[in-house]
């Protein structure tokens, strides 16, 4: 089933023309990652997605609705998760509170739950669920980050850049939570500038080069493509 | 002894600036904008007290309930209709938006209720109750004093309460450190908005009865001045805090009291503004507030 259908969008800023007729799909269960280099336009997709920008043409239809004119916060409560660049954690808010506004759409009574839930999967939140968010290092934001947007318990996560500025040890425990959330059943579309990484956990990937899809496949036939890896996996 | 009442009276007119304050703080922390209108919705709120009590002989109570309720809609019709047009607009916009209001409302006030002052009818909301004597009578305190300080405090600590535990004080709180992460969550930015409108504007009209009952001279411009002192004191405590908004409230109404009572009645103000410069080259973001670092 599709979970999330993207036909032909074309975003502007301005008069720049920054998403040009862009489509994919993302399917029930599925990783789908959106590859590319800074400034392809990744992180625009996702808020275009998520109403924070607007197409000027072109339909999106997030399980078979369509959502081209609905409000950012109406889609969280439709079962739509973004987990933002930059994390963008409230800093001066604990960490349990930074939860708890992942939850804002539900009913009080699912928080505890959720918090459980993210808790089991995220131990040292559990430690800090007292501290204010500043206070967590890089690893630990991401963390609180991805917990947040489960909160939500949503029908489709996306992910901007969860690998942004982490060490090499945290990328590698970031993915294996992405691998995790996808094993729970959890339909993914990860966007991320981490190529090698992204692909080996994707189902399918589109590769986006200046606001344009230039290339699609599954997660191994995009790794193994000799364009892919000269121009993103560094041979 | 005298010393004492001029705190006493400082902590007073302080605790009006607080009040006051609090409804600059709370927009400024969430819409980040000056709304400077807010000192005249002060003013509406002691008119509509004024004419509820003197001439349409209202208990006192309901006729206060009745300037919170109106404070409530003005405050929310003019972020409607002023300030949500221009979410997107550079903050100078906004900011002289908010001053034409604030001369729109004047001008309003003087059409609707003319220039003419209006005695406002202290003694019809308070009674004639006398007040406390301290010190077999050598320090008095008025009733009116006493009701302002502990309005305050009550204010004070409803509002802690209700942005550290309710849901909608919460995502008061997530909107004001981040607009677009809140909508992620599923925040109504707008309806938060409004809401913060709504609570500082039925603070401002409680504010305008406390004040027109302490200094009962009732005129259009009766709400710019400390309209523009309490958001003195709003930048002095730390602008976006409310703990903030309490102590630059208080420590403005003693500086005043004492300056007029010490130094020159004339010069107070003068004085007032010179403390808030010294404070801001020492500490620029204020008594309680946060130095807030641009992430690299």
């Amino acid at each position: 089933m599709e979970v999330l259908k993207v036909d032909n969008i074309n975003v502007y800023y301005g008069s720049i023309h920054a998403i040009k007729g862009v489509s994919f799909t993302v399917n029930e269960g599925e990783i789908v990652t959106l590859i590319g280099a800074n400034g392809a336009g990744k992180s625009t997709i996702l808020n275009t997605i998520s109403g924070l920008l607007r197409s000027r043409t072109g339909s999106m239809q997030f399980l078979g609705q369509p959502i081209d004119h609905i409000a950012p916060h109406k889609l969280v409560g439709m079962g739509l998760a973004q987990c933002p660049e930059g994390r963008r954690m409230f800093l001066q808010m604990t960490v349990q509170e930074n939860l708890e506004m992942g939850a804002y759409t539900q009913s009080s009574a699912t928080i505890p739950g959720g918090l459980d839930n993210v808790f089991a999967k995220f131990p040292r939140l559990k430690e800090r669920r007292k501290q204010v968010a500043g206070t967590l290092s890089g690893g630990e934001q991401q963390m609180l980050a991805m917990g947040r947007a489960m909160m939500s318990n949503p029908k489709l996560v996306m992910l901007d850049e969860p690998s942004m500025g982490l060490a090499p040890i945290l990328v590698e425990q970031i993915f294996d939570i992405i691998k995790e959330l996808h094993a729970a059943g959890t339909t993914i579309l990860l966007v991320e500038q981490n190529a090698a990484m992204a692909l080996e956990v994707a189902d399918r990937a589109y590769v986006l080069e200046t606001g344009k899809i230039a290339m699609s496949g599954t997660g191994q036939e995009l790794a193994e493509s000799p364009a892919i890896k000269q121009a993103y996996l560094g041979g | 002894m005298t010393f004492l009442s001029y705190v006493i009276n400082g902590v007073s007119l302080g605790s009006i600036y607080a009040i006051i304050a609090l409804g600059y703080t709370m927009v400024y922390g969430i819409a980040k904008m000056l709304n400077f209108a807010h000192g005249d919705v002060i003013m509406v709120g002691a008119y509509i007290c004024f004419y509820a009590v003197s001439r349409f002989a209202l208990p006192p109570l309901l006729g206060i309930v009745l300037a919170m309720l109106v404070c409530t809609v003005l405050g929310v019709v003019i972020e409607r209709l002023a300030y949500k047009p221009l979410r997107s607009a550079p903050s100078l916009a906004v900011l002289i938006t908010a001053i034409g209001m604030s001369y729109f409302l004047q001008n309003m006030a003087q059409l609707l209720w003319t220039a003419n002052p209006k005695v406002f009818p202290t003694a019809a909301i308070f009674g004639d109750k006398t007040g406390l004597g301290l010190f077999g009578g050598s320090l008095k305190i008025s009733y009116v004093t006493i009701v302002t300080i502990v309005t305050c405090l009550v204010i004070m600590v409803g509002l802690t309460l209700f942005t550290r535990s309710t849901k909608m004080g919460k995502a008061m709180r997530a909107c004001s450190e981040d607009k677009g992460a809140a909508q992620l969550m599923g925040i109504n930015v707008n309806l938060t908005i409004s809401v913060t409108f709504a609570i500082g504007s039925a603070l401002a009209a409680i504010a305008g009865v406390l004040l027109c009952s302490a200094y009962p001279n009732l005129v259009p411009t009766t709400g710019s001045m400390p309209g523009i002192k309490a958001f003195t004191a709003a930048v002095f405590g730390g602008i976006g805090s409310i703990p903030g908004a309490l102590l630059g409230g208080l420590l403005l109404g003693v500086i005043e009291i004492f300056a007029r009572a010490y130094i020159s009645t004339q010069l107070s103000d003068a004085i007032v503004f010179a403390v808030l410069i010294v404070v801001l080259l020492v500490k620029p973001a204020g008594l309680l507030g946060r130095q807030v670092r641009e992430k690299v």
